[in-house]
Formats: structure tokens, C-alpha cells, sequence
């Protein structure tokens, strides 16, 4: 029988983890109102849906520098954590720039969109403050069930639906494997709180056989999430059939809050195990597989979208690089650095995508940007440096974010002196060359083929406010790196202090 | 409050921002207002900004900002730092000060242009990137401020890009500076290897525990004579002249701004900047010297038979930073210093002057030998024209003759006697080409053809405003930094001199001893006496000759051209450098690039290995993209078989 003091003091400690939290809860009412907005209205339902976030970011500035754990240790409260949940929503901003303009075109332009999107942020912002197996669990189907119907948002498209669905099943079935993972772990240490995990870990659970299936079932369920081979399948199809916008959204935040989640569980919660080389070998082996299957894919491909999807997915390559190079040698912070420059670039590429599409054409293959230099020069030049820096060329950001990848591989290999260190760095090296080659067809398209028509892109103040902030970040970032560089360096400090 | 000094490069970077962006959809008027504002306002705060320096003690006048950490990784360390020292702050002053009146006087050059906001785009960016050389606090901040100021004089010289000329132009200036590039690149690195650092105060400073290498053979000499070859290229210097001239093709406010007031200057500024390392390093001091008084005469008498009147100024230029170099040369740094200075007044001036010129003829004629008789049409432009002609030629008591006179007198007080001969012999043809040109241009009678047989009119206020204002400051500027006799004769203290003395970080330098100058065996006294009269009588001999020939006698240069034929076509080829270059350097590199590089190694070896590769590359992903059947439970088995393969890995 709990009496009326112990009550009282349960509010109090509700309302207080409450404070901690106002980020997410703010984004929460924000997208329950985004449904009650009448149908007449609608076109005034992003820019409510952009408020939502603008405060949720206050919010959280607000919250910043707070370090502690909340709800009896279901969240953490970092700048680890913070540090991905501002990329979450300037991921989930500027899609909203972009979807307005294109979801008129698509004749999909409704309240709900939104809602999901923003649902879909606060799940993230959820995995990357989660440090407990049933929030991390919660917070990512949260993610993921927004994410299954907005691939799906075309109701009258059949590849959207198809994508959906595909996507749908998929996911069901990685969720189980993550979900067994999982409970062999709660199994094997008799708690779900990460910290607990740890300390099992350290005191011999981690020598129970049954530990190497926990692990590969937990590798195979977050690597379906950043889509690593073999577990990348369903992107190709689902980035193609999804709203472009959406492709956007799903390619930079999800794979962000996976990276999160993958970190949160390997580096706190397994740290014991995962330093171990087998596994680092094993990550490896993972890692090589994806940057050279994904680059060779995506040499053949002629649909853009789907061309950025075996893009995405050898970034998640290069990305598993920083977590194999380690917490101590910067690995945490050349992650946050890949991530957050990589949001920028990859949604700067799509925006461009978006604009391509109107009335009567798709415009997903590289054909459709034939000759767009005489048409729209300055769109073509922006889209230069964007696929310039997903290739990784100097002076743009991602420059700056394979060089953080690389020299933290290198760091760990003078401190470690295994030699896999090296060749892994090497292959990464020679990965990019490779991958040159497709996103260069990008580029040529652009500049050396004739245009077959006149037709313009399509231009609104989402798209070119979209534009201007991924742009400026791309090509301004390796002038003035230090605020970014600090931050990461700040969120991989505060990573399990 | 003073540290806000770094905000000057800065506001021109704004201009550019907003004039290259939206430029086009605003007018001339507001677009050149813009512009002119920007550097106004820079102008205004590097005033300030001097003021305060000015207001600290001499040895305390060293003012860093450092906005951020630029590079770090692992050892290597740069900050994206301002340094603002007394030598930054003349730098500064002139530069925002003559760019500001040139700016103002391109609104009226470049009135009927199309291209009006994208000239003031790069205008302004030229302004931001020569003051963050200026103001760069390290080695490598002052290299991007070297390629902006070269990025932009590739862009302006060719923003006729329409003409043939103007884009051969702009690449050989851009080819010729990176071979100069090549070296200040190279001394960078060799910097960073000695001393671990790229920070100005800090190599400066371990620079002192280096000793004087009087044999010419430690690694300071090498790094000076690196940086040296940098200084050449952008500063024009033999055997990296020749862009120079043909720079000619850009916009005359361009000429005036970039390739005579300041850019050129920037391999002076360098060497001043690196005075601790070069006055360490004696060899690389000679070298110095020779190369700029080998530069100076040399380029005065291409000068002399030269037709187009920007192209008589660009030799001008060029023999001008010759003088520069010898001051640096022979350790005189004020010295050098103080002609960058007087030579941005007065050599604008008659670059605008020129450009008025022009516009007179509606931008169709540049060669002096059609024109005369303009001072009639033209009177303040004739006048200004006037005084900068004197102020060059070295007149007495004007800036020009305090600056060159110090320079002369230092190479004879240092010993170095030939090198003095030379400038000495240049600084008579320099009188006679300006006097040439002025006779040709504005006096006499006319001979303009029937094309412009319409009498030429002045230019407008706004761009005879800015001549005039330079014309004073081409007449007054001098007076701040006198040499010692003539500070003895005025009373007035040389405060030039005492402002910059505390950046010059070199060895203790002996004393040298009294020259005097004896004359058959008797005394005629104090020598720098002696030296000034020797200019003196050298300018007027240069003026007479050239009143002599185009004013009295008309019909002797083309007698004396007959008669001496072969030097008078080797002048007027500009001793076929050029054509040296092209046949010596420019065609073995094209024909072994043609055959060698190109259609042996690259298309034979490169390409071979680059489309087996690609063939490779593409047949495995034809086979990847088939494994992508499109069925959910394909993909699935995927999955599983990834999971089995995992736990068969880590099983064995």
C-alpha cells in the first residue's frame, strides 16, 4: 500500500524527468495538433509542423549541458544524445522544407505526413537518449513503424506500395532477430538497464557461448537498420518507391539513430566484449563487405534514387569504420562528425532530386538531369559539390568527414599496431575512387549531355531555404570546422563517462 | 575594442556576398555604392585601428586575433589568426586607402559596362583576399590571401573574356604565378620542417637562435631563396616578368589597383614580413639585390620605345618593385617599405590618369603615338598626370624622389656599388619614358586620325576626384618618411621610420661606416649629398632627352631609330623574351607532354589500366545487381544467410 507522501514524491520525480525531456514531449503535442488541422488549411500545416521543431530545438538548447540520467535510468541525458538529436531535427526540418512544394505536386499534401515525420524525429531523439533494451527497443519500432507508412505515403503509386511493404516485412523479421538478441542478453545478465549489462559482462557473461548468437543477432537486426551487407536489401527497393522526400528523411535520420543505438549497446553496454579483436575482425569483415558490394552495385544503377541508396549504404561502410577504430581514438568523434556533415550533403543531393520532379515526370534517373546546366546553372553547380562531397573531394565536408574516419583508424592503429587497422583504411580509400566513378555519371549528365527539353525545376522558398542551409554547411564547413569538431569531441566525451 | 581589427578584410567580403548574389537585380548605382561603401568602411576601421596601435608603447604594437583553430591534426596546428603589427598597418592603410579612391573612380570607368556588379564582385574580393594577406598571422593564412589576390587578378584580367587576348592573358599570368607558387610553397613546408611551426611570432623568434649564415649553405638561405621565387612571380620579377605586362588586357581600375598599387607588392611585403629569416641569410640577400636591379634597368628600357600607354606604365611597375627588391636587398627594409608606398600613390595615379585617357577615346586607342596635344581637353587629367609623372621621374621634394633617393643611397652606404650603377642608369630611363609618355599623350600637336577626329572631353567628377586626391597625397606622402638629410633641412622627424622600426627583427647590423666621396683625390664632402645630386642631374637628363625628342626636335627618334636599328628592334620586342620562353621552355613541354605524357603514358598506360579496371568494376556489378532479384523473400534469405555466415566465422 502506497500512502499519499510516497505519491507526492513519485509526481514530483515524474514531473521533474518530465523537465528533461521537454524536447521530445513539445514534438510530441506539436504532431497530435498537426492531425487536428482542417483540411482548408493544409498548406500552413508545415510551416506548424517547421514551429514544432523550431521549439522542440529550443528546448533542447535549453536542456543542454544537463548530464545525468532520467526515469530511473531508462534515458540518458549527454551531449552524446544531444549531439544527434539536434542532427534528428535539422534532418526532419529541412525534408519539411522540401516535402512542401512536392507533396502538392504528388497530391498527397495532409496533416498526417507530418505528424509522422515528426513522430518519426521524436522516436529517434528517444534512441539516442535510450540506455535500457526496452526504451531503445520502444523508441526504435516508434522509428520505424512512421517510417513503414511514410515509404507507403503514395496510395495510388504501386512502387510506393510495393517499397512499403517490402519494407514492412523485412523489418518485422530484422525486429525479431533483434528482439532474440535482446532477450539472450537480458538471459544472460538478468537486466535490461545497459549499465547492469556491463557489469555482467565484465564479471563472465561474456564467456557464455550463448553470447557470440546474442551478438550476431543483434549485428544482424541494427544492421538491417543501417542497412550493412547482407542485411541492406531493402533499401535499394524502398528508397525507390518512396516519396523522394521521404528517401531523403529515411537516409539520413534512421541510419543516424541506428549509429546511436549501435553505439549505445556496443561501446556501453557490451564495452567488455566488443573491444574484443573478434569481433572488431568480424565488424570488419562487415565493413569491407559493405563499402565494395554496395560502390559495385551502385556502378550500374540508372535510377538516382536508387543510385543514393547504394550510396547510403557504403557510407554505413565507411561509418563502421569509426566504431571499429574505437572510442579512445576518436572513433565516437569522427562518427558524429560523418553523420552530421553527411545529413547536409545527402539532403542537399535529394532537395535536388525534389526540384526535379513535377507534374507528368518522376524524375529519379540520371537522365532527367541531362543538360540541367544550361537549364538551371546554379542548381547544377550545387548538386556538384553535394555528390563532390559524398565522394569525399576536398574543399567540401565530406572531405572533412572521411579524413575524421580515416585518421581515426590510423590513430588506433599506432596504439593497437594490429595491421587490419591499415587495410582496412586502404580498402576505405579505394572504395571511394570506385565510387567516384557513379557519382561522377551525376556530375556528367549535368554538364556534357544535351538537354532534351526546356523544362526547368521546379523552384519554392522550402526547396531554395533547404538549398542555402545544406549548401552553405557543405562548402563552408572545412573554413570554419571548429564549433563542429568541438561538439563532436564534447558528445564523444560525455559518451559513458 | 581594437581587436576587432579582424573585421576589415571582412566588410569587402561582404560587398562581394551581396553584389555577386543579387548584383544583378540591383542597380549600378546601388551596386557601386556597395562597393565603394565596403572599402570605405574598411578604410575607416583600419584607421582606427592604426590610431590605436599607435596609442601603445613601440614594442607592444603587435596585436593577434585568432578567430579559430583552423587545421589540427596531430601535431600540425593552424590557427586562422590576424596579425596587426606597424608592418600590417601601412599595409592596410594603403591598401584600403588607394583601393577605396579606385573604387570610387571605377564607377566612372566602368559606367557602360554590362558586366558592372560582376566587376565590383571581384573587386571587392580582391580587396578581401589582399587584407587577409596582409593581415595573415601565419605563413599559411597568408598563402590563401596570395592565391585569392591571384584568383582574382586571373579573373579581372580576363573579365574581357570575350577577347582573345584578355583570356591569354589571364592564363599566363595565373601559369606564370604558380611556377613563383611552386617555391613560396615549398619554403613554407621547409619553414614548418625547421621550426614546427607556421606562426609568424613563433618561427620569428626561433629564427633568433639561428646564426648568420655568412657561407651561404644552411637551411636558412634555402627557405629565403624558397620564398624568394614566390616574390618573383607575384611581384614580377625577372625571369617571371612577363605576365605583367600582358596583364594589361584587364580593366584599367584593375591595372591600377591589383597590378601596379598592391597585389605586385605583396612579394615585397612578404620579404619585409620574413626580415628576420632573410637578414639571416646574406647570400639570399645578394641575390635579392641583383635580381632586383638587374629587373629595374632592364624593364626601364623595354619602357623606353613602348607605344601603349598602359604597357609603358606595366614596364614602369615592373622596374619600380625592381627598386623595392634592391632595397630589401641590401637590408634597408624602411626603405623598401617606403617606396611600396609612395609608388601605390603616385603609380595609380598615373594608372588612372591612363584610364582617363582612354575614356577619353572611348576605350579604342592606347597607343601614345596617335594621341598629343590632350592637356587642352583633358586639363586635370593632364595635370595629374603631370605631377605623377614628376613624383616618378624622381623630381626633388616630391614623394617619388624622397623614396627612390633612399633607396640609392642605401645600396652605396651598404657597399654595393654596381647594383647602384644599375638602378642609377634605370632611374634615368625611367625619367624619360614618363616624360615621353606625357609629351606624346598631352603636349604637342595632335595626331589623332580621322576616327576620332571628335574633340576628346574631360572624364567625370567621380573619376577625376580620385586623381586628384592621389595626385596630393603623390606630392605629400613623401614627407613622412624623410631621409636623413632632408629631415635635417625640413625639421621634421621621420616618423616612418621610428613607426615600423620594431618589426625589424634582424642580427644587430654594424653600423656602416661614413661614406664619403672623394674626387680626385679631394673631399667634396657629406656623401649622401653627393648621391641625391647624382639622381637629381640623372632625372634631369632623362627629362631633357625627352623634351629634346618629342617636343623640340620631332625628327630625331626616328633618325635614332634608324641609326641604331638593332637595339631599337630588340627594345621594341622586349628582347623577344617571350618568344625565348616559348621556344625554350613552352614547346619542349608541349611536345613532350603531346607525346610522352599524353599519348604514350596517359592514353596508352593510364587508360589501359583504368578500363580494364572499370570493366572489372562494372562486370562484378552487373553480377551484384542481379543477386537484387526484387522478391521479399529472397531478401529475407539474405538475412538469414548473413546471420549463418556470421555465426560459421566466428564458430571455426
Amino acid at each position: 500500500m502506497v500512502d499519499i507522501a510516497d505519491k507526492t514524491a513519485l509526481l514530483g520525480d515524474l514531473i521533474q524527468n518530465s523537465a528533461l525531456i521537454k524536447p521530445e514531449i513539445m514534438l510530441i503535442i506539436w504532431a497530435s495538433f498537426c492531425l487536428l488541422v482542417p483540411k482548408d488549411t493544409r498548406r500552413w500545416v508545415s510551416i506548424f509542423a517547421l514551429t514544432g521543431l523550431a521549439i522542440s530545438g529550443f528546448s533542447l538548447y535549453w536542456t543542454y549541458g544537463y548530464q545525468g540520467s532520467a526515469f530511473g535510468g531508462m534515458l540518458q541525458l549527454d551531449a552524446f544524445g544531444a549531439f544527434f538529436k539536434i542532427l534528428f531535427l535539422t534532418n526532419a526540418a529541412v525534408c519539411i522544407f522540401m516535402s512542401r512544394k512536392y507533396m502538392d505536386i504528388e497530391e498527397e499534401q495532409s496533416g498526417e505526413y507530418y505528424c509522422l515525420i515528426l513522430f518519426a524525429t521524436v522516436g529517434m531523439m528517444f534512441m539516442a537518449a535510450a540506455v535500457d533494451l526496452i526504451t531503445i527497443f520502444i523508441s526504435l519500432e516508434l522509428m520505424a513503424i512512421c517510417e513503414f507508412i511514410l515509404v507507403g505515403y503514395l496510395r495510388g503509386n504501386r512502387r510506393s506500395n510495393e517499397a512499403a511493404m517490402k519494407f514492412f516485412l523485412l523489418g518485422a523479421f530484422s525486429t525479431g532477430l533483434l528482439l532474440y538478441g535482446m532477450s539472450l542478453l537480458y538471459g544472460l545478465s538478468g537486466s535490461t538497464s545497459l549499465e547492469v549489462i556491463a557489469k555482467a559482462m565484465e564479471a563472465g557473461a561474456a564467456k557464455n557461448p550463448l553470447m557470440l548468437v546474442a551478438m550476431i543477432t543483434l549485428i544482424a537486426g541494427l544492421g538491417f537498420k543501417i542497412a550493412a551487407v547482407p542485411f541492406h536489401m531493402w533499401c535499394p527497393d524502398a528508397y525507390e518507391g518512396a516519396p523522394t522526400s521521404i528517401t531523403a528523411f529515411i537516409s539520413v535520420g534512421p541510419k543516424a539513430a541506428a549509429f546511436a543505438v549501435l553505439f549505445r549497446i556496443f561501446l556501453s553496454g557490451l564495452g567488455p566484449v566488443a573491444t574484443d579483436p573478434t569481433y572488431l575482425r568480424l565488424l570488419s569483415v562487415l565493413a569491407v563487405l559493405t563499402m565494395t558490394w554496395a560502390n559495385l552495385a551502385a556502378l550500374t544503377q540508372t535510377n538516382i534514387k536508387r543510385l543514393l541508396a547504394y550510396s547510403t549504404i557504403s557510407h554505413a561502410g565507411y561509418l563502421l569504420l569509426g566504431l571499429i577504430a574505437g572510442k579512445d581514438n576518436g572513433g565516437v568523434t569522427a562518427v558524429a562528425i560523418y553523420l552530421f556533415l553527411y545529413a547536409f550533403m545527402n539532403l542537399g543531393a535529394f532537395t535536388i532530386i525534389v526540384m526535379v520532379r513535377r507534374k507528368g515526370l518522376v524524375g529519379d534517373t540520371i537522365d532527367d538531369l541531362k543538360g540541367l546546366v544550361t537549364k538551371n546553372p546554379g542548381a547544377a553547380i550545387m548538386m556538384t559539390v553535394f555528390v563532390a562531397s559524398l565522394a569525399g573531394l576536398p574543399p567540401t565536408a565530406g572531405f572533412l568527414a572521411k579524413y575524421a574516419i580515416f585518421s581515426a583508424l590510423i590513430e588506433a592503429y599506432f596504439k593497437t599496431h594490429y595491421t587490419y587497422l591499415v587495410i582496412l583504411a586502404v580498402i576505405g580509400v579505394i572504395n571511394s575512387v570506385v565510387a567516384f566513378y557513379y557519382y561522377w555519371l551525376i556530375v556528367r549528365a549535368m554538364f556534357l549531355i544535351e538537354p532534351t527539353d526546356d523544362v526547368k525545376l521546379t523552384f519554392s522558398p522550402g526547396v531554395v531555404t533547404a538549398l542555402t542551409v545544406t549548401f552553405a554547411v557543405t562548402l563552408g564547413i572545412l573554413l570554419y570546422p571548429e564549433p563542429l569538431l568541438n561538439f563532436a569531441r564534447a558528445a564523444s566525451n560525455s559518451f559513458l563517462r | 575594442m581594437a581587436n576587432y581589427f579582424w573585421l576589415i578584410p571582412f566588410i569587402p567580403l561582404a560587398g562581394t556576398v551581396i553584389n555577386g548574389l543579387f548584383g544583378k537585380r540591383l542597380s549600378k548605382k546601388v551596386v557601386g555604392l556597395l562597393a565603394c561603401t565596403s572599402v570605405g568602411l574598411a578604410c575607416l576601421l583600419s584607421l582606427w585601428a592604426v590610431l590605436h596601435l599607435t596609442h601603445l608603447p613601440p614594442n607592444a604594437r603587435r596585436l593577434t586575433h585568432i578567430l579559430f583553430t583552423w587545421i589540427a591534426s596531430g601535431d600540425f596546428h593552424v590557427e586562422f589568426q590576424f596579425l596587426l603589427d606597424p608592418l600590417s598597418a601601412v599595409m592596410i592603410l594603403v591598401v584600403t586607402f588607394v583601393g577605396f579612391w579606385i573604387h570610387v573612380y571605377a564607377t566612372g570607368y566602368m559606367a557602360h559596362d554590362d558586366g558592372y556588379y560582376r566587376f565590383f564582385a571581384f573587386l571587392n574580393l580582391f580587396m578581401f583576399a589582399m587584407l587577409t594577406l596582409v593581415l595573415a598571422g601565419n605563413f599559411l593564412l597568408m598563402f590563401v590571401g596570395w592565391e585569392g589576390v591571384g584568383l582574382c587578378s586571373y579573373l579581372l584580367i580576363g573579365y574581357y573574356f570575350h577577347k582573345k587576348s584578355a583570356g591569354d592573358a589571364a592564363k599566363k599570368a595565373f601559369i606564370v604565378n604558380r611556377v613563383g607558387d611552386i617555391g613560396f610553397v615549398l619554403g613554407i613546408l621547409l619553414v614548418y620542417v625547421t621550426f614546427q611551426t607556421l606562426d609568424f611570432t613563433s618561427v620569428f623568434n626561433r629564427a633568433a637562435g639561428f646564426l648568420v649564415e655568412e657561407s651561404g649553405g644552411g637551411v636558412l638561405t634555402v627557405i629565403t631563396l624558397l620564398l624568394f621565387v614566390g616574390a618573383v612571380g607575384k611581384s614580377a620579377q625577372i625571369p617571371l616578368y612577363v605576365w605583367l605586362p600582358d596583364a594589361m588586357e584587364g580593366p584599367t581600375p584593375v591595372s591600377a589597383l591589383i597590378h601596379a598599387a598592391t597585389m605586385v607588392t605583396a612579394g615585397v611585403y612578404m620579404v619585409a614580413r620574413c626580415n628576420p629569416l632573410f637578414s639571416r641569410a646574406p647570400l639570399t640577400m645578394e641575390v635579392v639585390t641583383w635580381v632586383g636591379a638587374a629587373t629595374a634597368l632592364f624593364a626601364a628600357t623595354i619602357g623606353l620605345v613602348q607605344r601603349d600607354i598602359k604597357r609603358i606604365l606595366a614596364y614602369s611597375t615592373v622596374s619600380q618593385l625592381g627598386y623595392m627588391f634592391v632595397a630589401m636587398g641590401v637590408g634597408a627594409f624602411t626603405a623598401g617599405m617606403f617606396h611600396l608606398v609612395t609608388h601605390a600613390f603616385f603609380k595609380a595615379l598615373l594608372f588612372l590618369g591612363a584610364g582617363s585617357v582612354i575614356t577619353a577615346f572611348h576605350h579604342q586607342e592606347q597607343d601614345i603615338t596617335r594621341m598629343g596635344g590632350l592637356h587642352k581637353y583633358m586639363p586635370i587629367t593632364a595635370r595629374a598626370m603631370t605631377i605623377g609623372a614628376l613624383t616618378l621621374a624622381g623630381c626633388p621634394l616630391l614623394s617619388g624622389f624622397f623614396s627612390k633617393d633612399e633607396i640609392l643611397w642605401q645600396a652605396v652606404a651598404g657597399g654595393h656599388l654596381v647594383p647602384w650603377i644599375v638602378v642609377w642608369l634605370a632611374a634615368g630611363c625611367t625619367a624619360f619614358y614618363i616624360f615621353r609618355l606625357l609629351f606624346l599623350t598631352f603636349f604637342g600637336e595632335a595626331r589623332m586620325g580621322a576616327a576620332h577626329a571628335e574633340p576628346c572631353q574631360e572624364s567625370p567628377r567621380r573619376m577625376t576626384t580620385p586623381l586628384i586626391v592621389l595626385a596630393l597625397f603623390s606630392v605629400g606622402i613623401g614627407y613622412i618618411g624623410l631621409p636623413p638629410l632632408f629631415a635635417k633641412v625640413f625639421h621634421l622627424p621621420n616618423v616612418f621610420e621610428h613607426f615600423l622600426e620594431p618589426v625589424w627583427q634582424g642580427p644587430p647590423r654594424a653600423p656602416s661606416a661614413p661614406v664619403t666621396v672623394a674626387c680626385f683625390g679631394q673631399s667634396v664632402g657629406n656623401g649622401e649629398g653627393f648621391i641625391t645630386l647624382l639622381s637629381i642631374l640623372m632625372a634631369l637628363a632623362g627629362f631633357l632627352t625627352a623634351w629634346l625628342f618629342y617636343l623640340k626636335q620631332k625628327d630625331w627618334p626616328e633618325l635614332l631609330s634608324h641609326r641604331l636599328s638593332g637595339l631599337y628592334h630588340m627594345l621594341l620586342n622586349k628582347y623577344k623574351i617571350d618568344e625565348i620562353y616559348d621556344t625554350v621552355i613552352i614547346n619542349p613541354i608541349n611536345t613532350i607532354s603531346y607525346w610522352f605524357l599524353w599519348q604514350f603514358f596517359d592514353v596508352g598506360v593510364i587508360d589501359g589500366i583504368v578500363n580494364r579496371t572499370g570493366q572489372i568494376m562494372r562486370g562484378a556489378g552487373r553480377l551484384l545487381k542481379n543477386i537484387q532479384s526484387g522478391y521479399t523473400r529472397s531478401y529475407a534469405a539474405w538475412i538469414l544467410f548473413g546471420v549463418v555466415a556470421i555465426l560459421v566465422y566466428c564458430m571455426r
